[in-house]
């Protein structure tokens, strides 16, 4: 959901994901959660995401009929709650601007000519 | 789990060895972190099962205390990296999972709306005039919910905190 919001930007979401170091959690699966999140995301990034960190199961494109079906909801638990970017980084889709990710924590402070 | 169970958790939590004056850095109390909480989720279901940000997270507090208290996912926000660092270490004593986002949450970008409730201890404003003001028009930006955030009843007073 992070976005790029440096001066002038118009376009900073989705942030390109560089991925060197990618940890698969273990989270409890839990379907209420993943229906009620399926119409506020933004599908093609997830999917795009995902592909960065290596998981290509999802489906390119996602219609509301599907989160009836368990193997569809466990795909999507799997990339929005169990994939973990640990080393890498986040690029501006427009500019090119790296934001490290050191030890999962992303780091998205600009800097003053970027404000 | 009850209120003493939680309270009792959450003062075990590290917190700011060097606390930054500039930042208003201070610990948020485990007797109000726990109570703020646990209202939140028994009067008002604002916590399980649900996505929850915790700007101003410093060591990680309330946001724990949200994980907690089972909420779906936690998102904690801050400035600083030490802080972070704390907050992460204090997520792995509990053997919890929440993200860590560093960033000025003047110039986050944030998008979509995907966090249900937003809780915080955010910076009162007796350093830098106006920080809570920040940080509660992001809050209420983001939070499709609820925001729940501690503020000093006179801020225009320059009284020292500590």
């Amino acid at each position: 959901m992070l976005s790029c919001n440096i001066k002038g930007v118009t376009n900073g979401f989705p942030l390109r994901i560089e991925a060197e170091k990618v940890v698969e959690k273990q989270v409890d699966f839990n379907a209420d959660f993943l229906k009620n999140m399926f119409p506020k995301i933004e599908w093609k990034a997830l999917v795009a995401a995902a592909k960065s960190m290596g998981y290509t199961d999802l489906p390119d494109q996602a219609e509301s009929s599907m989160i009836d079906s368990e193997e569809f909801l466990k795909k999507f638990h799997h990339a929005l709650l169990q994939l973990h970017l640990e080393e890498g980084a986040l690029i501006c889709p427009e500019t090119g601007r790296r934001f490290p990710v050191n030890k999962g924590i992303p780091n998205m402070l600009l800097h003053e000519d970027e404000v | 789990m009850k209120l003493k169970q939680l309270e009792s958790l959450l003062g075990g939590l590290q917190q700011f060895p060097n606390p930054k004056m500039e930042l208003e850095q201070y610990p948020t109390g485990p007797h109000i972190a726990s109570r703020m909480l646990y209202t939140a989720e028994n009067s008002f279901g604002d916590v399980s099962g649900k996505v929850v940000a915790d700007f101003g997270c410093g060591c990680g507090t309330l946001g724990l205390a949200a994980a907690l208290l089972d909420a779906e996912h936690v998102i904690g926000l801050d400035i600083d990296s030490q802080s972070l660092e704390i907050a992460s270490l204090n997520a792995e004593d509990l053997e919890l999972d929440i993200d860590l986002v560093q960033c000025d949450i003047r110039n986050l970008g944030w998008r979509g709306q995907t966090v249900n409730t937003v809780v915080m201890n955010p910076p009162f404003g007796t350093r830098k005039k106006g920080a809570d003001m920040d940080f509660l028009f992001v809050a209420l930006k983001i939070a499709s919910q609820a925001v729940y955030s501690l503020h000093k009843t006179t801020t225009r007073d320059v009284s020292h905190l500590f």
